[in-house]
């Protein structure tokens, strides 16, 4: 049996430790380095699962089967539209938002009506889940002193109030530690996450517990319930409730981002937009794993205790462990649901003062008499303290709500109730985002057609079950209306309340918001509003922020509304930033601009709401009215500086392009000029050098008229064949010269390679035979013929069968020529049995005046034309010429010329 | 115009797979069971790990 002490103990020391761990999140945070990971992000949004999960998940389960999943899927799914999630982070982070409020108010023009409006409907909506999550712990505390004498224990009688109680003091040190509500509670966050890691470790505790240790594991309880009649429904959907999965699917999947403390732990408390990349599987996963086991465990309940027993099923969790005499699961158990309940009412009571002071309050505040006769003094005190009551008052309004509702319907169902509240935001936000039209008439007819049509379908029945208000209007209609019935609008069955309500809201709030969005022109705060969330990614927000704004404000006065805000301290030290940033000394330097009145503006907005602030700002600068047209034309007029600036962009980036092509050309030339010059100094060292040997000998035979006939016939041998060579050179380089130039004369007719090789042959047989050098051909008889020069290509010949007599070596030379065809070339090859050519010569010997083997000892064998006039014919005739070889293992030059196109 | 992150693109992508996948009437199609687990109960946390999965995937890659 459990002492009421033991448990007292267990919760206190649980309590203890959460404030442990917010302490040491904020010192962690206080000391720049935050314990705030993907990780720890990702557990917190699991604030998602309340006790209505923990406790109630089961309960759906045993009345709707795996229904209860869709308030799982729909978050999943959700969050993987991360794009959209990553635009309200930057929209939040840019112009300071604090709340859902302020986020949809700040995108209407800054409008308070609409802030209020939020916050009224957000206030209603959530309140009685706070309640539920209260109730819940009491539930829990009931199951586990079930056994007790009440009266024993007198003191946990109101240990509800206790837990309200505790929870108040940890939101009032934990959320209210700034005032700026844009900064993020970083122990709070981690105390979340830490919460979501027990809940979760205790309801695989006793899923497992119930599965493994009472049951023979999933399948077996399954196969019971399959076997007992009145189970065996819940293990297959009903195909008839298609409509109320997908709603609830919708609808949850909206709440992951609506409900106030979602809001607050999704975007507010974000340290780091790329937490999100971790969030948005972990998260996802977490739901998946706190669900395996709630079928298993309603199930086994069900099978346990007997479906018609009347036993609590949202208490299975409790009650199956204790049957079984597992006291310290049941105690584990226990903290977990406490975790659930304090996680969510912690969060949400944050997000709801945070609105409920800056949206209801301040308004009210900025306007009243006595504010204002307090023209000097600071108010940052009064702010903190307007937040800790609301705080306070919150919570208690939740406890007084849990007593007097009792086990009433209105109650226990608010869960989905809420869901269906807070959904009446999503036209408004995720238009706001998205529609540059939607204007702020649209948002509050919306909103309120939505919050009506909620009220009447869900809200009133729910109190009208309850036994509160009668229920003829669910009965029978509206003044008798048979139309009117609430929970069948205009005769619309078929479906759950949830499903009814949601639908019939949704069209009246979309559709109230379309048509006088529609209708309306927006005023100039609300048209450049738009068009800041709208492009948030494309808009460097500062530039079109200080064209928006003209106007006269003094430095003291604006110092004087931060410092009355914020504190003379935090004023000072956010002044100091700013300037420094602007790259001014002191702040009392600082010049009055646009620029300097959307920073006081923007900081005061992070305190009291961007709404609050803009009024604020607007009492002591005398802002000059820009009219919409105006505000249009600087918004389209930045629009277009933007276009041209892209376009500027464009064309620098084609000039750089461009620069960069006559950079390459400009190489090119340069090369070229180079090599030209190397050219001339190269064909005028060929020419010198015949012409030296025979200007040398004629001098010699000129001076001496003596010398002995052989010597003279030696001398004029030498002197003509020099002079030939200087022949063959000239005829070279003019050859080279007109090929180059395309002067070339050519004349194009059948060409029989084979009788070319041949002839190429045989004019050079008498050389080859001279140097004792082999040389064999592999010559089809006729043919192939192409279409090319003829005399031209027995140049070509002639130029390789010369070369390679040249470098093979006397008596053992072998030189092959081989004519084939492969493919549609013909391919002929001049195989020698020489020295070789290395890679690198196997290049260079096809430029100009490069020679093969060492020009540097032995006497020059050619002119170092042939090769690169060879190459241009060959090309000319649409060919190819190269050489494969390695050094010591002979050169095999081929070239290659098309065959002539087959005749049609 | 700044293009969309793929990475963003991508996640939307199963998003909007889950969809139909988890919905009616693709969730019709699961009978009787496996090994004495209802089929329904395998599919849908099958379907949704197997997003999860994805989701990881496509969320941890670099870049």
């Amino acid at each position: 049996m459990l002492s009421g002490w033991f448990v007292a103990l267990v919760a206190t020391a649980y309590v203890g430790l959460l404030f442990a761990v917010a302490r040491y999140g904020d010192a962690r945070a206080d000391a720049g380095r935050s314990i705030i990971s993907g990780n720890v992000y990702a557990l917190s949004l699991a604030v998602y699962c309340t006790s209505w999960t923990f406790y109630g998940s089961v309960g759906r389960a045993t009345s709707g089967g795996l229904s209860f999943l869709t308030i799982y899927i729909g978050p999943t799914l959700m969050l993987l539209f991360a794009g959209v999630l990553i635009k309200m982070l930057r929209i939040s982070k840019t112009y300071r938002i604090t709340s859902i409020a302020d986020f949809i108010a700040s995108r209407y023009g800054k409008s308070q009506l609409l802030a209020g409006l939020v916050t009224v409907i957000a206030v209603i909506g959530i309140v009685p889940y706070i309640a539920l999550q209260l109730k819940a712990v009491s539930a829990s505390l009931a199951v586990l002193f079930g056994q007790v004498e009440a009266g024993v224990l007198p003191w946990w009688l109101d240990s509800t109030l206790l837990v309200a109680a505790a929870l108040a003091l940890f939101t009032v040190l934990f959320g209210t530690r700034h005032l700026d509500a844009t900064e993020r509670h970083e122990g709070m966050v981690a105390a979340i996450a830490f919460e979501s890691v027990v809940k979760l470790v205790a309801f695989l505790a006793v899923g497992l517990f119930v599965t493994y240790g009472i049951f023979g594991g999933l399948a077996d309880v399954f196969q019971r319930a399959a076997a007992a009649p009145e189970l065996s429904r819940l293990l297959h959907l009903d195909a008839t409730q298609a409509g109320s999965w997908a709603s609830l699917i919708l609808l949850s999947g909206l709440a992951i981002i609506l409900l106030p403390r979602q809001f607050q732990i999704i975007v507010v408390e974000n340290v780091d937009e790329s937490h999100l990349r971790r969030a948005v599987w972990l998260f996802p996963l977490y739901l998946l794993l706190i669900n395996v086991f709630v079928l298993p465990i309603a199930l086994g309940g069900l099978l346990h205790f007997g479906a018609q027993s009347g036993y609590a099923a949202d208490t299975f969790v409790l009650t199956l462990p204790m049957a079984h005499g597992a006291e310290a699961l049941a105690v584990l158990v226990f903290i977990g649901g406490l975790s659930a309940a304090t996680g969510m009412v912690i969060v949400e009571t944050i997000a709801l003062s945070t609105m409920v002071c800056n949206d209801l309050v301040m308004p009210w505040l900025l306007r009243s008499t006595w504010i204002n006769a307090q023209k000097r003094s600071d108010l940052s005190g009064l702010l903190i303290g307007i937040r800790r009551v609301a705080i306070v008052i919150i919570l208690l309004l939740g406890y007084i709500y849990f007593r007097a509702a009792g086990e009433a319907y209105a109650l226990v169902g608010i869960g989905l109730i809420s869901f269906a509240a807070v959904a009446q935001f999503a036209p408004v936000l995720f238009g706001g985002m998205y529609w540059k039209q939607g204007t702020r008439a649209g948002a509050v007819a919306g909103l309120v057609a939505g919050f009506i049509v909620w009220m009447y379908t869900l809200l009133l029945p729910s109190f009208a079950k309850s036994g509160w208000i009668g229920n003829g209007f669910v009965e029978h209609g509206l003044f008798g209306l048979e139309w009117l019935k609430a929970q069948s609008l205009f005769g619309l069955r078929g479906m759950d309340a949830i499903s009814h309500c949601l639908w019939w809201s949704l069209l009246a709030n979309l559709g109230a918001y379309v048509v006088v969005s529609l209708n309306t022109r927006p005023d100039a705060l609300e048209a450049g509003q738009a068009e800041r969330f709208v492009d948030i990614f494309r808009r460097a927000h500062r530039d079109t922020d200080s064209l928006l704004w003209r106007g006269q404000a003094s430095l003291g006065e604006l110092v004087g509304l931060l410092e009355r805000f914020l504190g003379p301290a935090r004023a000072d030290q956010q002044l100091s930033a700013y300037a420094a940033q602007r790259g001014v000394g002191s702040w009392h330097k600082l010049k009055v601009d646009a620029d300097l009145v959307h920073f006081a503006e923007a900081e005061l907005a992070g305190a009291i709401g961007s709404a609050s602030a803009r009024v604020m700002v607007a009492s002591v600068a005398q802002e000059e009215d820009l009219g919409l047209d105006e505000v249009l034309d600087i918004l389209d007029e930045a629009t277009q500086v933007r276009a041209y600036s892209k376009e500027l962009e464009a064309k620098q980036q084609a000039l750089e392009v461009a620069t960069a092509e006559l950079r390459e050309a400009n190489e090119r030339l340069r090369e070229l000029d180079r090599m030209k010059d190397d050219f001339i100094s190269t064909v005028t060292h060929e020419l010198r050098t015949p012409l030296t040997s025979i200007r040398a000998l004629s001098e010699m035979l000129h001076e001496d008229p003596r010398a002995a006939l052989a010597d003279r016939k030696r001398f004029l041998g030498i002197i003509v064949s020099e002079a030939e060579r200087l022949t063959r050179l000239i005829n070279q380089i003019l050859d080279m010269a007109k090929l180059e130039s395309g002067r070339a004369e050519w004349t194009t007719a059948e060409v029989d390679l084979g009788e070319v090789a041949r002839e190429a042959m045989d004019s050079l047989g008498q050389l080859y035979r001279d140097k004792h050098v082999a040389l064999s051909g592999e010559i089809p008889d006729s043919g192939p013929v192409v279409l090319a020069d003829r005399d031209r290509l027995v140049q070509v010949m002639i130029n390789l069968l010369s070369n390679a007599v040249k470098f093979v070596a006397a008596e053992t030379g072998v030189v092959k020529v081989t004519v084939e065809t492969d493919g549609g070339m013909v391919r002929v090859a001049v195989a020698d049995n020489g020295p070789g050519l290395t890679a690198e010569e196997c290049s260079v010997i096809f430029e100009k005046f490069r020679q093969g083997g060492n020009t540097m000892t032995d006497k020059p064998q050619g002119t170092g034309l042939g090769l690169p006039i060879s190459r241009q014919i060959v090309e000319y005739f649409g060919g190819a010429l190269w050489v494969e070889s390695q050094p010591g293992a002979g050169a095999n030059f081929i070239f290659t010329v098309p065959l002539p196109a087959a005749d049609e | 115009m700044k293009r969309g992150s793929p990475m963003r693109q991508r996640l939307a992508a199963v998003g909007l797979a889950g969809w139909p996948l988890l919905t009616f009437p693709l969730l019709g199609l699961p009978e009787g069971g496996i090994g004495g687990i209802p089929a329904i109960y395998l599919y849908l946390f099958g379907v949704w790990g197997g997003l999860i999965g994805l989701a990881a995937w496509i969320g941890e890659q670099k870049g």
